[in-house]
C-alpha cells in the first residue's frame, strides 16, 4: 500500500483517540475504586448527642461551644455571618433536620437549639473534591482530618459538605478579638484556609475524649467506637431511637441525635404489643 | 571593525558592572555579620539530632515531623543520634529549649533571606503568654 498523507493523518488521528480513550477509562476505573467507602476495619469513631438532656436555654450549650473554640483557637467573627468560623454551633431543630420534614412536631422540639458539628461521614463528599488531599478520611478511626499545611483555600469542600460544617478564613484569624489570648498548645490557622472539627484528633492521640464531650457531666454527648459492641455509643444507640442529618444523601454521618423522651417510650409500649398481634394474624 | 578599542573597553566595563553583585558577595564570603545563635536557656545541652545535622537539615526534619504527625498520627520521634524519644512539636519541643524565636529562628532566616511561614499558624509560647 502506498503511504499517502491522507492515510497517515487518518491513522495518527485514530491512534491518538485510542490512546486517550484507554487512558481515560483506566483513570475512571481507578478513581471509582478510590471513592469506595473505606473498609470498616479498626475503629469507627462516632458521637451521640442526647437532645433530651439539653434544655432550651441550656448554659451547657455555650459551655460546649466555648470549650471547643477555646481549645482550638477558633476565631470569633460571629458579628458578620459571612466571616463566621465555627466548629460546633447550634441551629433550630427543624433547620438541623430539614430533610426529615418534621411538621406538627412536639412542642418541646420546636425551635430547640441543636448542636451541630462535622459529621465525620463514612462517605464524605468533602474529601473527594479536595484537589490537594488536604482533607481525608483517616483509615484507622474514620476521623475526617484536615491538613492545614496543604489547604490552598479553593473552598470546594465548603461547597461539597451538605452540613455547612466547614468554614473559610476570609479574615486573618489572629486579628479576631477573642484570639488576643491564644492557647499555645494548639496552632491557629492562616487567612485563606478552611477549618472544621477534627473530633479533637490531638486529644484522641493523648487518649482523651473530645473537648465537647469532656465538659458534659451527664452523658449529654457520648463518644466512642462503633466497631466495638461494648462501647458506650453502641449501648446508647441500641437503647434509643437516634436520627442523623440528611440520611438520604448517603454520606453516612457519624453524629447521631437521640430525640425521643421517656414519656413517648411509655406511650409506644402498648402500641407495640397491638402491632405485634396484628402482625401475627397477617 | 571601527573603534575596536572603545567597544572592547566598553564591553569590559559592562561585564564587570553586570557581574558586580557576584564579585561583591564572593569577596564578602566570610561575613563578620554572620549571626550567633543563643544557647538554650533551660540548661538543655542536647538537641534531637547532632548540631551540624540540625544546622543543615532542620527544615527537612520539620517537614518530616509535620507529615508524620498530621497525616500518619505518629507523634513521637526517636533520635538517630541518641535513641531518645521526643514529642514532634514545633511550639513545644523546639521552642521549649530555643525559647527566643527572634534570636534563634529569625536571626538566621533574616540573614539568609528566607521567610518560612511556620508562625502564621504555630504559636510562639513566649508571645502567647
Amino acid at each position: 500500500m502506498k503511504n499517502s498523507r491522507r492515510g497517515f493523518l487518518k491513522f495518527a488521528g485514530l491512534s491518538a483517540v485510542g490512546v486517550a480513550g484507554s487512558a481515560a477509562v483506566a483513570t475512571r476505573t481507578r478513581a471509582s475504586q478510590e471513592h469506595e467507602p473505606p473498609a470498616t476495619e479498626g475503629k469507627r469513631l462516632a458521637l451521640v448527642v442526647d437532645l433530651r438532656k439539653f434544655s432550651r436555654d441550656d448554659a451547657l450549650l455555650d459551655k460546649i461551644t466555648d470549650a471547643c473554640h477555646q481549645t482550638h483557637n477558633v476565631p470569633d467573627f460571629s458579628d458578620d455571618p459571612k466571616n463566621e468560623v465555627k466548629w460546633i454551633w447550634t441551629e433550630d431543630f427543624e433547620t438541623a433536620f430539614l430533610s426529615q420534614e418534621f411538621h406538627y412536631i412536639r412542642e418541646d422540639l420546636k425551635g430547640k437549639p441543636t448542636l451541630l458539628l462535622c459529621n465525620h461521614c463514612d462517605n464524605p463528599p468533602c474529601t473527594r473534591v479536595c484537589p490537594t488531599q488536604a482533607t481525608w478520611k483517616r483509615a484507622s478511626d474514620g476521623v475526617v482530618m484536615m491538613d492545614w499545611h496543604r489547604c490552598i483555600g479553593c473552598r470546594y469542600c465548603v461547597v461539597a459538605c451538605p452540613y455547612g460544617s466547614r468554614s473559610f478564613n476570609w479574615k486573618d484569624p489572629r486579628k479576631a478579638p477573642n484570639l488576643a489570648e491564644i492557647d499555645s498548645t494548639y496552632p491557629t490557622r492562616m487567612r485563606g484556609v478552611v477549618e472544621k472539627c477534627t473530633f479533637c484528633d490531638e486529644r484522641l492521640a493523648r487518649g482523651e475524649q473530645p473537648a465537647c464531650v469532656e465538659v458534659c457531666e451527664n452523658d449529654e454527648m457520648v463518644f466512642g467506637d462503633l466497631n466495638d459492641p461494648e462501647s458506650k455509643v453502641r449501648q446508647v444507640l441500641a437503647e434509643h431511637l437516634a436520627i442523623r442529618r440528611k440520611p438520604g444523601l448517603g454520606t453516612q454521618p457519624e453524629v447521631y441525635y437521640i430525640v425521643e423522651d421517656p414519656r413517648t417510650l411509655q406511650e409506644f409500649a402498648p402500641a407495640a404489643e397491638v402491632f405485634g398481634e396484628e402482625g401475627g394474624h397477617a | 571593525m571601527y573603534d575596536a578599542s572603545k567597544i572592547v573597553a566598553g564591553l569590559a566595563v559592562f561585564v564587570v558592572l553586570a557581574t558586580s553583585p557576584l564579585w561583591f558577595n564572593a569577596l564578602n564570603a566570610a561575613s563578620p555579620n554572620a549571626p550567633e545563635l543563643p544557647k538554650p536557656t533551660n540548661g538543655s545541652t542536647e538537641c534531637v539530632e547532632a548540631t551540624e545535622f540540625m544546622r543543615t537539615n532542620h527544615m527537612n526534619l520539620l517537614d518530616q515531623w509535620r507529615d508524620t504527625v498530621v497525616r500518619d498520627d505518629v507523634r513521637t520521634y526517636t533520635s538517630e543520634m541518641s535513641g531518645k524519644t521526643f514529642t514532634m512539636s514545633l511550639s513545644d519541643t523546639c521552642l521549649g529549649c530555643h525559647t527566643k524565636k527572634d534570636q534563634f529562628c529569625d536571626a538566621c532566616h533574616t540573614y539568609s533571606a528566607v521567610d518560612p511561614y511556620c508562625w502564621g499558624c504555630h504559636v510562639i509560647p513566649e508571645e502567647a503568654q
